[in-house]
């Protein structure tokens, strides 16, 4: 672990964004994750999506639960909102949150264990209930806190450091958050911030539930060559269905597309997303063909990454269950508890 | 771009600024760890070893190291070099049993060095170690050259002058103090197996002006003043005293004038302010006693009444600048300013002069009147005699004629033994890594925040009456530490093996400065611009490893890196080490034995 505080000086010609704030505002305190942790990168690309759409620290709420994943909260964002739950339960307290104060950013962080195996029931509830979140899961099949195990992520075919394998089938999160109505679903892997930083963005401009399993290898436990999770196999079996741009709805857009080659989705906020096609066989604004075509790149062994699936209806579950529209710290007393006659009325109702 | 060749010692030399800067190329950042570390006789030997003069040089120098300082690229300030260098002289132990052993069989060549200055101080510092007999020739009583005359003993006090030139001459050095030589021709005469012309620029100029001439008795040339102020000459000066030129001798000239009772001290300069050659914390100090400094003044009259100067007439000027960035000083055409005084000092510039070099002596002179010396080798067009320091190409300063020295003397004992002046020694490299543990480095990597600490001066009130009163007091010890943390390390190198990266990027993330890319390589110029920060400053190398696996490479700007080491504890495979560059510029060795050990 460094031992010391990360220096204070900057680079003098650093670029500054529209709140007058460089990338380096938008860090937190020195990881102390093992060397190399593709987790670090994570953090470093949700520092550059921030700074790059100018969020102000204050909106955000940084969600997590347990892990080497939900430690990173601490890493980014450091004058933000957080809470570091109880292992597996960062989906409740993420919707609860969610529920009082819609206005803020939500971004959870979270691993394959927090996620797809103590967390797993929580996940799926968050899901289908549409949270307008942004969740991360960092996701290196290995439970590194605890020395290596196998996760519930980790392919059949990827062995351990020891060369043994796993008995139980691996669990697909993209595919199951599709499956429960998750409206934005991407696959990445921090080894790339190029492809990375985008989906980022796109994410958090989203609004509903959007999930990024990011491949995000351990060097320590599970970066050997039987793994199916290092960094040199997630580079030679990436297969990137599409390339994501995202356009904010302030800037033109400048890029020529070739006709047929592209979806271009337009959000709630008016960003626009453009997706241009790398596999001709892969739509993912289209349920029904996209899993076919995501369970024949799995059963080759290859990673399928990029935008997987995006509803562009963007409902979320405020939507879903007619709440207010402000958050609750900002509707007036009285109305927000309106006394014991309105109680006795609703009472008597079901009398 | 090409892979960068870390094996060319001046790939990473460049990088530790200060050194590259340092004409003698002091192994500053090494000397300045030794004072954290309270080792204050290593630090003073490092730079006894390098410059000759730690305890001068430390009060005195140029200090072209602190513009260089990578320090003042990503704060306001540099390191306090200069200052610190003299916090190991003032606080070393004792070094005699450290000094080279001098043969007391000598080698039999005789070197004649005329001048005693620092350049031929240094010849001899690097000669008397391997057998020569030096014998220096001074017209003056004392050794020392511009470094007794021309520098006041409030900046430089006496005892410490006596102290380093004295330990250059206790090597045995003979010398013939107030020995004025008038002919070159009598000293090849002798027989000397070499000679080093180390006479310095001890002429200063004049300027042709009405009233010039009749004015005489009242207008003293800057380094002839400073020089009899020094021998105690002269020991009084008019009340109102005005200084013509803006450089650090009329800088001196002025405090000194103070010193001596005048009144009343004035500096004017033709030139705006901002081209003054004076160092900045020399017209800082000058200032601070109350001298006002007039920049685009321009002396056009001196006025007599009753045949005695009472007032110098300037004209006002302003600098225009043509494309080629050329300067024309150009009359305002306001009125002119008059300045009544009592006496003026006169430090427009010095040359050096050789009336004394007989023109048929086969060293040829150019066209100035400057003789003909080789950049590399200090040799003039009559083999075996040199030149060096400011004899050699005209005004620079003590750190400078301490570089010639060391080369001259490596000229001047591969002459003597006949071999090629060109075949020049190579210097002393080394690189080795500063692991000492899973994230501990052999040196403090916490980057110090903390600002420049400021030099304490002895009460205006005190020096300004005592002319041997040094103004400045030094830092204490406390002040030195603080000092001397705020050094980036550069000579600990960030090495990088492009064999060992897996590409997880955990050095580019954790950089404080955004030094380090991966990126795909493009020519230089275009690689600059597309650089997380673009590397707009061209003087900054860029370190540019070969193909990685993925077909990029990675490109580190060095410009403002912090040496902090982060990349290397955040790296997980070692790609990244930091590893400690020793240069040492190579001096006058002893002869190589021919019979090599046996390497069985």
């Amino acid at each position: 672990m460094t031992h010391i505080l990360k220096p204070q000086f900057r680079h003098p010609k650093l670029r500054t964004n529209a709140l007058g704030l460089t990338r380096r505002d938008y860090e937190g305190v020195i990881s102390t994750l093992c060397a190399g942790c593709g987790h670090d990168s994570v953090t470093a690309a949700l520092v550059e999506a921030c700074f790059d759409m100018e969020l102000p620290a204050h909106r955000v709420a940084k969600m997590s639960g347990i892990g080497c994943s939900s430690k990173t909260t601490n890493y980014f964002l450091n004058r933000s909102h957080g809470f570091n739950s109880v292992h597996g339960r960062m989906p409740s307290i993420a919707t609860g949150a969610n529920l009082a104060n819609r206005d803020l950013v939500y971004l959870g962080v979270s691993g394959d264990g927090d996620t797809a195996s103590i967390g797993l029931g929580q996940f799926c509830h968050a899901v289908r209930r549409r949270v307008n979140m942004l969740y991360i899961c960092e996701n290196n099949g290995t439970y590194g806190l605890t020395k290596g195990q196998f996760s519930a992520t980790n392919d059949r075919a990827s062995k351990n450091r020891r060369g043994m394998e796993t008995p139980f089938d691996s669990i697909d999160l993209c595919n199951m958050a599709i499956e429960l109505g998750a409206g934005f679903v991407a696959r990445a892997f921090s080894g790339d911030k190029a492809q990375l930083v985008p989906l980022i963005k796109a994410g958090l401009h989203y609004r509903g539930f959007a999930l990024i399993d990011v491949i995000s290898p351990c060097v320590t436990f599970n970066n050997h060559t039987t793994s199916t999770k290092s960094y040199d196999y997630v580079r030679d079996h990436n297969h990137m269905v599409g390339r994501l741009d995202l356009v904010p709805e302030r800037e033109e857009i400048t890029a020529e597309y070739e006709p047929g080659t592209s979806a271009d989705v337009t959000l709630h906020d008016g960003a626009q997303m453009k997706l241009s096609k790398l596999d001709e066989s892969y739509d993912p604004t289209d349920m029904e063909t996209a899993l076919p075509v995501l369970e024949r790149y799995k059963k080759r062994g290859e990673i399928a990454t990029g935008v997987l699936y995006i509803d562009d209806r963007e409902q979320d579950l405020h939507d879903l269950i007619g709440t207010t529209n402000q958050p609750l710290n900002e509707v007036p007393a009285d109305a927000l508890c309106p006394g014991s006659s309105a109680l006795d009325a609703i009472n008597d109702a079901h009398r | 771009m090409d892979k960068t060749d870390v094996t060319d010692p001046d790939y990473f030399h460049k990088v530790v600024d200060c050194q590259w800067a340092c004409p003698a190329h002091t192994p500053v950042p090494e000397y300045i760890r030794l004072i954290a570390h309270g080792r204050y006789t290593d630090a003073f030997m490092i730079n006894w070893e390098s410059n000759v003069f730690p305890g001068i040089l430390g009060r005195t120098c140029d200090r072209p190291c602190e513009p260089a300082c990578r320090r003042g690229r990503i704060e306001d300030k540099p390191v306090a070099i200069c200052r610190l260098k003299r916090v190991a002289a003032d606080n070393r132990g004792p070094i005699d049993d450290r000094l080279p052993p001098i043969p007391a069989f000598k080698n039999g060549k005789r070197v004649a060095l005329i001048g005693a200055g620092p350049a031929s101080l240094t010849v001899a510092r690097d000669l008397m170690p391997l057998g020569y007999d030096c014998v220096l020739i001074e017209r003056d009583p004392q050794g020392g050259g511009l470094m007794r005359k021309n520098i006041p003993s409030f900046r430089l006090p006496v005892d410490v002058l006596d102290e380093e030139v004295g330990r250059v001459l206790d090597m045995g050095v003979t010398t013939r103090f107030g020995t004025e030589i008038t002919s070159l021709q009598s000293v090849l005469d002798e027989g000397f197996d070499a000679v080093f012309v180390g006479t310095g620029a001890p002429r200063g100029k004049d300027l042709r002006v009405p009233g010039r001439e009749e004015a005489d008795d009242n207008i003293h040339i800057g380094i002839d003043f400073l020089s009899s102020v020094s021998f105690k000459h002269i020991d009084a000066i008019g009340k109102r005293v005005v200084v013509i030129g803006g450089g650090n001798t009329a800088m001196d000239c002025c405090r000194t004038a103070l010193r001596l009772g005048a009144e009343s001290v004035t500096v004017t300069v033709r030139s705006p302010r901002a081209d003054m050659k004076a160092s900045d914390w020399e017209i800082e100090d000058a200032e601070r006693e109350g001298i006002p400094i007039l920049d685009n003044h321009s002396p056009k009259e001196f006025i007599l009444t009753d045949g005695r100067l009472t007032a110098v007439v300037f004209e006002r000027m302003r600098a225009e600048y043509d494309d080629t960035g050329r300067r024309r000083l150009i009359p305002t055409g306001e009125p002119d300013v008059v300045i009544e005084c009592d006496d003026v000092l006169m430090a427009v510039g010095q040359d050096n002069a050789f009336p004394w070099i007989e023109r048929d002596a086969g060293i040829e002179f150019n066209d100035w009147e400057q003789p003909v010396v080789d950049r590399q080798t200090f040799q003039s067009t009559r083999p075996g005699v040199f030149f060096g320091g400011d004899a050699a190409w005209g005004p620079e300063n003590i750190i400078w004629a301490v570089a010639h020295g060391h080369q001259a003397a490596i000229s001047i004992d591969l002459y003597c033994r006949g071999e090629d002046l060109n075949d020049r020694p190579p210097p002393e490299v080394n690189l080795v890594s500063q692991k000492m543990g899973i994230h501990e480095w052999s040196y403090d990597n916490d980057v110090s925040n903390e600002q420049r600490r400021i030099v304490p001066h002895v009460d205006p009130a005190l020096s300004l009456r005592d002319l041997s009163m040094e103004v400045e007091l030094g830092f204490d010890v406390q002040q030195a530490v603080d000092e001397a943390m705020r050094c980036l390390n550069c000579d600990i190198q960030t090495v990088f093996t492009d064999q060992l990266c897996i590409e997880c990027d955990a050095c580019m993330d954790i950089c404080p400065v955004d030094c380090i890319n991966f990126t795909q390589n493009l020519e230089e110029p275009d690689l600059r611009e597309t650089l997380r920060v673009p590397a707009m400053n061209h003087e900054q190398a860029l370190y540019v490893s070969g193909d990685l696996n993925t077909g990029r490479v990675m490109v580190k700007d060095e410009d403002v890196c912090l040496h902090c080491g982060l990349c290397a504890e955040r790296c997980p495979t070692g790609a990244w080490d930091m590893q400690k560059f020793f240069f040492f510029d190579a001096k006058a060795q002893p002869e190589p034995t021919r019979e090599q050990p046996n390497a069985a």
